[in-house]
């Protein structure tokens, strides 16, 4: 159908970057390399099923379940497929928990490495060189961007992922959380205080 | 907070390309710490004449490694890719607009 703007002519052009993908894509379909409908079902994946609530949901269960908590952080692999999250990036997953006296980090300083089945795709933030140089360098100064300020004796730990582990923070328990639910819970657990760069959400009408 | 829903991927070319990198690891044509460390690289690199966002300069990176990979890897020699991309826009500009776009 021809277009009545007489300024776009033709199909818009998409972006050089794109032109690029598009003719990879056509190549390695040509070679049979690769089934484009299994593009569509892995974008669909990371776009709507995979995302921080499924690590909300193992955070939110270990707080309810202390055993479930010491099997997780033994070999969070093996707990977390066995809910179900395990793929890509998920090969080896390592829990590490946020107590009054650690707080613990993570950045990738290589690329983005990061826990997938977990959390999903990072942050633009989480794939930044000013991230990925400071969270080591300096983590304080990077947890007070992020609005974090930690009592003095409280250790900061930074975990440099790789592409061989991934690590899963399990943030410390809000005050004032108890008697709550594991959906309830889940709510109180953001992806940031997974990443270590926030804490939990403090309960409603409890006091911090 | 900043756990609002930001986009997972601001362009559809950086969820093509992710897709595509994820998807020929599935199907075994890498190991994924093998791209990683190339991918590494690439950042590291680019990441020595600018700061690097982690937006589009990210998945920038990314491609421009993906297409260096599998050149070494024979999967896509870099000059058919050139020369599909040129294919691919030469389609969209003699394409109406509205009609699908389709390689000759």
């Amino acid at each position: 159908m021809p277009h009545d703007d007489p300024d776009h002519p033709h199909s818009l052009l998409p972006p050089d970057p794109a032109l690029r993908v598009k003719a990879l894509e056509t190549i390695l379909t040509r070679k049979g390399l690769i089934d484009p409908a299994a593009l569509d079902v892995i974008i669909d994946t990371y776009e709507n099923k995979i995302g921080p609530r499924n690590g909300a949901h193992v955070v939110a269960r270990a707080w309810s379940d202390p055993a479930f908590k010491t099997a997780l952080l033994e070999d969070a692999t093996a707990v977390v497929s066995e809910m179900g999250y395990y793929g890509r990036q998920g090969e080896h997953m390592v829990a590490v928990e946020n107590t009054a006296d650690v707080h613990n980090m993570v950045v990738c300083t290589l690329c983005s490495c990061y826990p997938w089945p977990l959390l999903g795709i990072p942050p633009g933030w989480y794939k930044s060189d000013a991230y990925r140089a400071r969270a080591v360098r300096e983590p304080r100064a990077v947890l007070a961007d992020f609005g974090v300020t930690l009592p003095e004796d409280t250790a900061v730990r930074v975990w440099d992922s790789t592409a061989e582990v991934r690590y899963l923070v399990i943030p410390e328990r809000p005050a004032g959380s108890d008697g709550m639910d594991e959906a309830a819970l889940m709510d109180l657990v953001t992806r940031d205080s997974m990443i270590g760069t926030g804490l939990a959400l403090p309960v409603e009408g409890s006091a911090p | 907070m900043t756990d609002a829903p930001d986009p997972v991927f601001t362009e559809p070319w950086h969820a093509q390309v992710f897709a595509l990198t994820v998807h020929l690891n599935e199907a075994g044509h890498f190991d994924w710490p093998e791209w990683a460390s190339c991918f590494g690289a690439t950042l590291k690199k680019n990441g020595l004449s600018k700061e690097l966002d982690g937006g589009d300069d990210y998945f920038t990176a990314w491609l421009e490694t993906l297409e260096q990979f599998l050149a070494s890897k024979d999967l896509a020699d870099l000059r058919d890719v050139a020369e599909m991309r040129n294919a691919w826009e030469r389609a969209y500009l003699s394409t109406p607009h509205g009609a699908p776009v389709t390689l000759e």
